[in-house]
């Protein structure tokens, strides 16, 4: 570890705190204002893509209604995103005439981007036309990202909200959400961040792949497409799919130092700016530092292990005797290790799953830092929305152990939270392992599950459950060795993915429509205050102690195991 | 139910057409007319006016006049149509073994060069595309460039000096060189390298 490899760690994280507290002020005028920023112009914008929706504004919905607009929403986006790839060899913008994607690549595709996991079982460069990327994927991008914020705005307004005195029951609307979220927040600042990427480098046009003759005479193919307008929204809305196959460890994905720091803090914005929206809906913004704090805390243990890790040697590699300044395998030069390490910390904090270096080939307990990022459930800042929704499902689990502690029925900004929420809590909190580790224990043996891994050993079950964690936490990160295309591999991880998304967000907005009628009380002397480090403190447990004992054994099987056996010398 | 759907379907074209298609094409046009050359793969050309490539993507050298780049796992090396990393893990067979072939292989053709192999040689990137080396790699190499050149060491030296690019900001990421951009700069200075290829090209 170097001085400048912290300095760089650190201008990151003062970037994001510099933003929360503006950019969370502008969401929540976004959500919650009366007006929506600059009325004359987006005004109009607003009220004819709401009127060629077919929606009524004004009108408010209960948590069905919005959970199911939401799914049917979801639906027609899969359906769609499917259609545009089974059909890109007839439709227009696929000039290197790549043929129909077979159907199950192309259902694990489109539930990957509905889900707004971007696991990538294609390669972009050799498989999917721009108008696929464009229409499918870009689309995808946007409103997928958009959708995690409804909920978590959702959820908020569940908690926040006064009761009138018939009792409200409604949690907003999801269509005005969706469509502000997509034209006041990610639509100008895509805008703007793609021609930044542009200026440095990245690829923006529909031209066909250029083909030239290299300095040394052998033939070369440069792929090319509309990647910048891609990549923004892809790290703005913590997608994570790239246009190519490497990611945003493409040369024209992320071709600078100084992408590279901006594509980092835009994954991180968002998500760090809605504590700052909770606590403004909250009435008191201590309530949203309480949860920013206890997710920088987590976030800074994530990357000091990792940074470590990743400046030790590669044993695999020490036996060729080179000079070792770190583990430089699938990273590139003008990262290094800091800058690689910090990136691997901050993709899997968030559900972002954009890579600029493999998290396959990082040192035994640098991949484990990633995963272990992952099964916390992403709430260490988290997806756009989805960090926030998660990390308040682990605030109510707090709340009633905390509560458990002094005898006391607990109670949640002034609202009581009962069994039914911390039934469906629960819920929430199961279905996450119950899903990686139920088809990750199938996938470890039977043949169809491990003819499909690049590394043997405690490696291979280390990518069997980084697949399964990354598809069920909507992450898309991946152990890249495994061969994820496969009809096996792309149905059973397009069905975590499914259940990641959908059996979560469904409790979550129960929960939202269960504590929105609840009256609020005024805090007594035994009320546990949750905008103090006290608090942060114990949410911090409670998210490392659900996450981290869930998987344990697990790991200890494949990352921990590994780091002993590399240590002694030992290949597979 | 059913107007529920009927709105999500639209809503879903409505959407699809703003930000799949209007959004991508707008930043298409801007950024036409305002980064040309960025936008379309900043592509270099040679002195001729012929185009060798794109300063962000690397290439494959293997002749002895030239700087070698990291191995490559983007197809069968540096294919700038498939990109993708090695992906082989800490405690990997095939990893160990081709790091030993590699830095045996370096070792061989170069008997001059100073210390041990830099392990940024060894190993491949994570887009099998990297166009950069750290300035350690390419010091490393310069007996063998000077010498396959007829050359002066501190003359190459300077040439590698003048394209060594510093952290950006004075902290992010590393001091690094283009290893095309200074092969190119090396053929400018001292002549095309025609030297016999190191190995079976």
């Amino acid at each position: 570890m170097t001085l400048l490899g912290w300095l760089q760690i650190l201008l990151f994280f003062a970037l994001v705190l510099a933003v929360t507290k503006p950019l969370g002020l502008y969401l929540f005028h976004v959500f919650e204002g009366p007006t929506q920023p600059l009325p004359k112009v987006l005004g109009p914008v607003e009220r004819v893509l709401l009127k060629l929706c077919g929606v009524d504004p004004k009108r408010e919905q209960t948590w069905v209604q919005y959970t199911l607009s939401l799914l049917a929403f979801s639906l027609f986006s899969v359906l769609l995103v499917y259609l545009l790839q089974r059909l890109q060899h007839v439709l227009p913008l696929n000039p290197q005439g790549f043929a129909a994607v077979g159907p199950e690549l192309a259902f694990n595709t489109a539930v990957s981007f509905t889900t707004n996991t971007n696991w990538q079982a294609y390669g972009g460069e050799s498989s999917l036309s721009y108008l696929t990327q464009m229409a499918g994927l870009a689309w995808q991008n946007f409103v997928s990202a958009a959708a995690g914020v409804c909920v978590a705005v959702a959820l908020a307004r569940g908690f926040t909200r006064r009761p009138g005195p018939e009792g409200q029951k409604t949690l907003g609307n999801f269509w005005v959400d969706l469509v502000r979220g997509t034209l006041y927040v990610l639509l100008p600042i895509c805008t703007v961040y793609a021609l930044f990427l542009v200026s440095q480098g990245v690829l923006q046009n529909l031209a066909p792949y250029r083909e030239l003759t290299t300095l040394e005479g052998v033939k070369q193919t440069l792929a090319m497409g509309p990647v910048a307008s891609q990549e923004a929204i892809k790290m703005l809305g913590t997608n994570g799919g790239g246009f190519f196959n490497a990611n945003s460890a493409h040369p024209f994905e992320n071709p600078t130092p100084l992408t590279n720091l901006v594509q980092l803090f835009s994954i991180f914005a968002i998500p760090a700016a809605l504590t700052y929206t909770y606590g403004k809906m909250a009435r008191d913004t201590k309530q949203g530092w309480a949860l920013f704090a206890a997710m920088s805390v987590l976030f800074f243990a994530g990357v000091a292990a990792a940074y470590a890790a990743e400046s030790q040697a590669n044993p695999a590699v020490a036996a060729a005797q080179v000079a070792q300044a770190g583990n430089m395998e699938g990273k590139e030069a003008r990262f290094g290790i800091s800058a690689s390490a910090l990136f691997a910390t901050v993709t899997t904090d968030a559900s972002c799953g954009a890579v600029n270096s493999m998290h396959d080939s990082f040192t035994a307990l640098g991949g484990l830092v990633p995963l272990v990022n992952i099964q916390l459930g992403e709430v260490i800042f988290g997806g756009v929305g989805a960090g926030l929704y998660g990390m308040l499902v682990m605030v109510v689990l707090a709340v009633f152990i905390a509560g458990l502690m002094v005898g006391r029925t607990p109670e949640y900004l002034g609202k009581k939270i009962e069994a039914k929420e911390m039934k469906l809590s629960m819920l929430y909190v199961l279905i996450f392992p119950l899903v990686i580790l139920g088809l990750g224990a199938v996938a470890a043996v039977i043949p169809q599950g491990v003819s499909s891994l690049n590394n043997a050993g405690p490696h291979g079950l280390s990518e069997i459950l980084y697949a399964y964690s990354s598809g069920t936490g909507n992450n898309g990160s991946a152990f890249a060795g495994l061969n994820a295309n496969t009809p096996f591999w792309n149905i059973s991880l397009g069905l975590a993915m499914l259940a990641g998304r959908f059996l979560m967000i469904i409790p979550v907005l129960a929960i939202a429509g269960s504590m929105v009628g609840k009256k609020t009380v005024a805090p007594g002397p035994g009320t546990f205050p949750t905008n103090g480090a006290l608090f942060t403190g114990l949410l911090v447990s409670v998210v490392v102690i659900v996450g981290a004992l869930t998987f344990f054994p697990a790991l200890s099987l494949g990352p921990l195991v590994e780091h002993f056996l590399g240590q002694a010398g030992k290949v597979f | 139910m059913f107007s529920t759907l009927l709105i999500g379907l639209r809503a879903a074209l409505v959407t699809l057409v703003l930000t799949g298609v209007l959004y991508p094409l707008a930043v298409t046009g801007l950024s036409q007319a305002l980064f040309h050359e960025e936008a379309n793969g900043s592509l270099v050309t040679h002195e001729k006016g012929q185009v060798v490539g794109s300063a962000l993507i690397g290439q494959g050298f293997s002749r002895p006049g030239y700087f070698q780049p990291r191995p490559s796992a983007a197809g069968n090396g540096y294919d700038a149509a498939a990109s993708g990393g090695s992906n082989l893990g800490p405690t990997s067979q095939k990893l160990r073994d081709r790091a030993v072939a590699e830095a045996g292989r370096l070792r061989q053709e170069n008997p001059d060069a100073p210390g041990p192999v830099p392990a940024e040689l060894v190993t491949t990137s994570g887009s099998g595309l990297d166009p950069h080396l750290s300035p350690e790699a390419v010091r490393w190499q310069v007996p063998r460039v000077a010498s396959a050149r007829h050359v002066a060491p501190e003359r190459i030296l300077a040439v590698v000096d003048a394209h060594t690019e510093g952290r950006t900001l004075g902290m992010l990421g590393e001091p690094r060189v283009n290893v095309l951009q200074l092969n190119l700069a090396l053929d400018r200075r001292f002549g095309e390298s025609v030297g016999t290829t190191a190995e079976a090209p």
